[in-house]
C-alpha cells in the first residue's frame, strides 16, 4: 500500500485521542461560555465581552510571540518585566518630547515607535545571549527578567511614572476607541493572531521553528541556520511585547514596578493550554488565542457570580493548566 | 545448529494465530511463531513486513488484536512497557533506546541498580559494567555519557545491557545494522555462548549472510503474512531473498560503468584536518562512485562532516570544480550542489514527530515557496515523486515518521537528500536497515546517478556494497587514509588489510586516479 492509496480512513484510537487534543481547548472554551451565560445574563453583553477581550489582548499578543519561542524549543521569562520597562521608557520619552514637539499625535507616534524598537532591542539581547553565548534560555531570561524589573523601579525611582495628562488624552482612544465598536486592542490582537497563524503554518520560518524545537540536530543537518531562526523568535517576541505595551499605556497612562507582574506566566499558561508543547516541536497560534481567552474568562466569570470568591481565580487557572497538560500527555514528541 | 525442526524440545515462547491492527490498519495476519530454548530463530522480511511489530507483541510492548501468547506452556498476557523483562523476555529495540544523559554504567543497570546498605553501589556497578564491556570488546568507559558515544558503541551498550539481564528469551531487532564486521562477530560469539546455556534468541536482520551463519530456523514475513518457517540448512541466501520479496532477485549490483579516464575532478581534498580527521587527501571525479571503507570509528563520517561544513576544518584545502571553497554552514554546501546524508537517521536525519511531507522538504524548503508562503501542493508533488522513486511505503502519509518501519524511514531520508538535486552526494550507510529488494533498487539508483554524471561518495560498513558499487575505494583507519584501491584490487581481503593497518600505501601518489 502506498501513500497515495490509503483506502481505509485512518480513524485509529490514537487519531481519536489526538482529535480530542485538538478540540480540547475549544471544548473548554465552549463550556466556560455556557457556564458564563447560565450564571449571569450580562455575560454575553457587548460591554462585558469587549471588556474581557480587550484586557486579554495584552497577554494574548505577548503569548503569540511566546508560541513561536516555545515551539522552537525556547522560553522567555522576561516578557512581563520587559513590558514594564518599555512602558516606563515610552512614558519618559513622550514626556521628554513634549517641549520640542508639543502635544499631539506626533509625540504619541514617537512613543509607540520607541516601544516597538525597545522590544526589538530587548529581543536581540535575549536571543544573542542564548544563541551566541550558548546559555540556556531559562537562565538568560531569568536574568533579564530581574534586570528589566529593577530598571523600571530605578527609572520610576521606586514610584510611578505618569504620562503628561494632555498627551494621555490624545493617546486614550488607542485603548478605549475602535472601529465599529470593537476596541483597538481587540482588533490588533486579532490581526496579530491571524498573522501569527499564517506565519506559523504557511512560511518556512514557522516550519523551521517546529523543526528546531523537535530536534535541533536534525535541523542543523538539514541546512537550517538554527541560531538565526532562534534569534528571530526572540526578536519577534520582543516586538510583540512592544505592540502589547503601546496598547496598554493609554489604558492607565502610567508605569511602575508592578506593571506587567506575572504576565510571563500567564502568557506561557495560555500557550500551553492552547496545545503547544512546552518542550517545543509543535505549536499552534489559534490554540494560544483560545488559551488566553479561557484564562480571561475564568477571572471574568468569577467576578460575575457570588458563590465562589474571585480570589480563587489563580487556583482555577492553575487547575486548567494542569488539566490541559494531562490531556496533552501521550502525544509523542 | 542443534535444535532444529523435529526436535521434541517444547517451545519456551510461542505466538498462536496472532493478528495486529493499528486502528483499522492491519499489520499482521494470523501469525504462528515459536522459539525453543537454545535456538536462534531469525525473522526476515521486507521493510514494513511487520517484523518489529511481531517481536513487540512477543515482548508485551504491543498487545495483539487477536490470538494468544504461550510462555512456558501457559497462555499469558504479557505486561506492557518492558515489564516482561522481569519474566525473562528481554528486547533490544531496532531504534536505540538509551537515555542520552546517563552514563554507560547507569544505563546498563537502569531499573535494577545494585545497592549496598540501601545506597547505590556505584563502584560495583562500574566494575561489572566494565567487565561486560570487556567481554564484548567494546572500548567504552562505564563513566562515558551515552550522548558522547558513536551509534555503534550505543548499540553495544544496549547489547551489554540485554546480555546482563537474566534472559530466557533474548529478542534483537536489527542489532547488527550499525555494527561493523568485527563487532558483529563479537556479538555472535556472545549469542552462541547464551544459546549454549539454553537462552532462546530471536534475531532480525536484513543481512542474509548473517542469518545463514547464525540462525537455526528462519521465519519469513511478507506484508504481514507468514510465508514460511524453515530450517536454515534448507536455504540459500538467494532462496531466502526470493521468499522475502516474492520474486526472483538477480543482479543485486548493477554493472559498473567506468567513468571516463579524463573525467574532470569535481571535488578535491588536500591535507584535510579536522576533529577525528588526520591529513586526508583524495579526488572525486565526475561520474565516479568512490567507496569509503574502514572500521566503524575510522573517521569516515568525520571527513564527510568536515567537507560539508558540519564540523570545523582546522587545516587543508577543499576545491569544488577546481575552485577553493570553505563551507561553514550546511546551507552553503547544499547550494553548491553537495549534499550529505547522515547515517544517524533518528538523531540527525528525521523529525520523528512530524509527517512525511515536512521531513522530505525540510532541506529544500526554499524551493517550495511561492510569494513568501509555503506552497503545499508543490510539497505534495515532491512527496508523490519521492514515494514513487524510492518506493516509500507508509499506510498513511500523515503518520508521524517515527511510526514508519525503519527501512521506510531510511528511504524517506534518501528522498530528502536527493530533493536538493546535488551533483555530489555523500551517502553515509545508505542501506542501513533496508531489505534486499529495496537495496537492489537503491544500488541501481546510485549507479544511475553516477551514469548521469553525478559523483558519489559511498561510506559503508557493508564490504560487499562498497566492492559491488565503487569504482575506487578509499580505506581509512584511525582518522588517516591508509590506501586507495582500484579495479581488481578491490577485494574484501585487500580492504581488510588496509583497514586493519597491516598494509599502508606510503604516500599520496595514488590519491588522484
Ligand atoms: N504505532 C504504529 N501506528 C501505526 N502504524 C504502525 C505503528 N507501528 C508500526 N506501524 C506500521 O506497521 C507496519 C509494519 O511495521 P514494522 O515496524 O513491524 O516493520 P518491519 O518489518 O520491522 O520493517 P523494517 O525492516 O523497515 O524495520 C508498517 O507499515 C508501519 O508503518
Ligand atoms: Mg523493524
Amino acid at each position: 500500500m502506498s501513500v497515495s492509496a490509503p483506502d481505509i480512513p485512518a480513524k485509529t484510537k490514537r487519531g481519536f485521542r489526538l482529535d480530542l487534543k485538538t478540540v480540547g481547548p475549544l471544548l473548554a472554551l465552549a463550556l466556560l461560555v455556557l457556564l458564563g451565560i447560565s450564571l449571569n445574563e450580562n455575560f454575553l453583553s457587548y460591554n462585558n465581552l469587549t471588556n474581557v477581550l480587550a484586557r486579554s489582548s495584552f497577554i494574548g499578543i505577548i503569548a503569540i510571540g511566546a508560541t513561536f519561542v516555545i515551539t522552537a524549543g525556547g522560553l522567555d521569562l522576561s516578557v512581563g518585566s520587559m513590558a514594564a520597562v518599555i512602558a516606563g521608557v515610552m512614558i519618559m520619552v513622550m514626556n521628554w518630547l513634549i517641549p520640542s514637539m508639543g502635544i499631539g499625535w506626533g509625540v504619541v507616534i514617537a512613543g509607540m515607535a520607541t516601544g516597538i524598537l525597545l522590544g526589538g532591542v530587548a529581543g536581540v539581547f535575549n536571543g544573542t545571549m542564548i544563541t551566541r553565548g550558548r546559555i540556556e534560555a531559562f537562565i538568560v531570561t531569568l536574568g533579564t527578567m530581574g534586570i528589566f524589573r529593577s530598571l523600571v523601579t530605578f527609572l520610576a525611582d521606586g514610584g510611578t511614572l505618569s504620562l503628561n495628562f494632555q498627551v494621555a488624552d490624545v493617546y486614550r482612544p488607542v485603548y478605549y476607541a475602535g472601529v465599529l465598536g470593537v476596541p483597538w486592542p481587540i482588533i490588533v490582537f486579532a490581526l496579530v493572531a491571524i498573522g501569527g497563524e499564517v506565519v506559523m503554518r504557511y512560511t518556512a520560518f514557522g516550519r523551521y521553528c517546529a523543526a528546531i524545537g523537535s530536534n535541533e540536530q536534525v535541523a542543523r543537518y538539514s541546512s537550517i541556520n538554527v541560531d538565526n531562526v532562534r534569534l528571530l523568535t526572540y526578536i519577534l517576541q520582543g516586538i510583540l511585547v512592544g505592540v502589547a505595551v503601546l496598547l496598554y499605556v493609554p489604558r492607565l497612562g502610567s508605569a511602575s514596578s508592578t506593571t506587567g507582574v506575572l504576565w510571563e506566566l500567564e502568557a506561557i499558561a495560555g500557550v500551553i493550554i492552547g496545545g503547544t508543547t512546552l518542550k517545543g516541536g509543535y505549536g499552534r497560534i489559534w490554540g494560544t488565542v483560545v488559551g488566553v481567552v479561557i484564562l480571561g474568562l475564568i477571572g471574568n466569570i468569577l467576578n460575575l457570580q457570588s458563590l465562589i470568591s474571585p480570589y480563587l481565580n489563580g487556583a482555577f487557572q492553575g487547575v486548567i493548566i494542569i488539566l490541559a497538560v494531562l490531556l496533552q500527555r501521550g502525544r509523542r514528541t | 545448529m542443534s535444535s532444529v525442526e523435529g526436535t521434541v524440545a517444547p517451545a519456551v515462547l510461542s505466538a498462536n494465530r496472532i493478528s495486529k491492527s493499528f486502528g483499522e490498519i492491519p499489520v499482521l495476519f494470523s501469525i504462528d511463531f515459536d522459539i525453543k530454548p537454545g535456538e536462534v530463530h531469525a525473522i526476515i522480511g521486507e521493510n514494513g513486513a511487520g517484523k518489529s511489530t511481531l517481536i513487540k507483541i512477543l515482548s508485551g510492548i504491543e498487545q495483539p488484536t487477536s490470538g494468544s501468547i504461550t510462555y512456558d506452556g501457559e497462555t499469558v498476557t504479557l505486561p506492557p512497557d518492558g515489564k516482561a523483562e522481569a519474566m525473562g523476555i528481554v528486547l533490544i529495540h531496532q531504534e536505540l533506546n538509551l537515555a542520552e544523559h546517563l552514563t554507560a554504567s547507569e544505563s546498563i543497570f537502569l531499573g535494577r541498580e545494585l545497592k549496598r546498605f540501601g545506597f547505590l553501589d556505584l563502584g560495583e556497578m562500574r566494575k561489572r559494567a566494565a567487565a561486560l564491556m570487556d567481554t564484548l570488546h567494546v572500548r567504552v568507559d562505564p563513566d562515558d555519557r551515552i550522548s558522547t558515544l558513536s551509534v555503534a558503541d550505543k548499540q553495544m551498550v544496549e547489547i551489554a545491557k540485554a546480555i546482563s539481564r537474566d534472559a530466557r528469551v533474548l529478542i534483537m531487532d536489527e542489532p547488527t545494522a550499525v555494527l561493523s564486521v568485527g563487532e558483529t562477530q563479537t556479538l555472535f560469539e556472545q549469542i552462541r555462548r547464551l544459546t549454549a546455556r539454553g537462552v532462546a534468541v530471536i534475531f532480525i536482520s536484513h543481512k542474509l549472510d548473517e542469518i545463514m551463519e547464525l540462525a537455526d530456523r528462519v521465519t519469513v514475513l511478507r506484508d504481514g503474512q507468514l510465508i514460511a518457517t524453515v530450517g536454515t540448512e534448507a536455504l540459500t541466501p538467494d532462496s531466502i531473498a526470493q521468499m522475502m520479496v516474492g520474486r526472483e532477485l538477480s543482479n543485486l549490483y548493477p554493472p559498473k560503468h567506468e567513468p571516463d579516464v579524463d573525467a574532470p575532478v569535481v571535488l578535491g581534498i588536500r591535507n584535510l584536518v579536522a576533529k577525528g580527521v588526520k591529513d586526508i587527501s583524495f579526488d572525486l571525479k565526475r561520474g565516479e562512485i568512490l567507496g569509503f571503507a574502514g572500521l566503524i570509528g575510522s573517521g569516515r563520517t568525520a571527513v564527510a562532516e568536515a567537507i560539508v561544513g558540519l564540523s570545523h576544518r582546522t587545516g587543508g584545502e577543499i576545491t569544488l570544480d577546481g575552485k577553493p571553497v570553505n563551507f561553514t554552514q550546511v546551507a552553503q554546501s547544499v547550494d553548491a550542489g553537495l549534499a550529505y546524508m547522515t547515517k544517524d537517521r533518528k538523531g540527525k536525519g528525521l523529525l520523528l514527530n512530524m509527517g512525511l511531507r515536512p521531513n522530505l522538504t525540510l532541506l529544500t524548503l526554499d524551493r517550495h515557496i511561492k510569494a513568501g508562503f509555503l506552497d503545499s501542493s508543490s510539497e505534495e508533488r515532491a512527496l508523490e515523486r519521492a514515494v514513487r522513486r524510492f518506493d516509500i511505503r507508509a499506510r498513511d502519509a500523515s503518520v508521524a515518521v517515527g511510526r514508519l518501519s525503519g527501512g521506510n524511514q531510511q528511504k524517506l531520508m534518501l528522498g530528502k537528500t536527493m530533493e536538493s538535486e546535488p551533483d555530489i552526494i555523500i551517502m553515509d550507510e545508505p542501506t542501513r536497515g533496508i531489505d534486499v529488494g529495496t537495496k537492489q533498487q537503491i544500488y541501481h539508483i546510485i549507479a544511475a546517478l553516477a551514469a548521469e554524471g553525478k559523483s558519489i561518495i559511498l561510506i559503508s560498513s557493508e564490504m560487499q556494497e562498497v566492492i559491488g558499487l565503487s569504482h575506487r575505494v578509499v580505506v581509512m583507519r584511525e582518522g588517516r587514509l591508509t590506501g586507495v584501491l582500484e579495479g581488481a584490487e578491490i577485494t574484501e581481503a585487500e580492504i581488510m588489510r588496509y583497514a586493519a593497518g597491516i598494509k599502508q600505501s606510503g604516500n599520496d601518489e595514488r590519491i588522484s586516479a
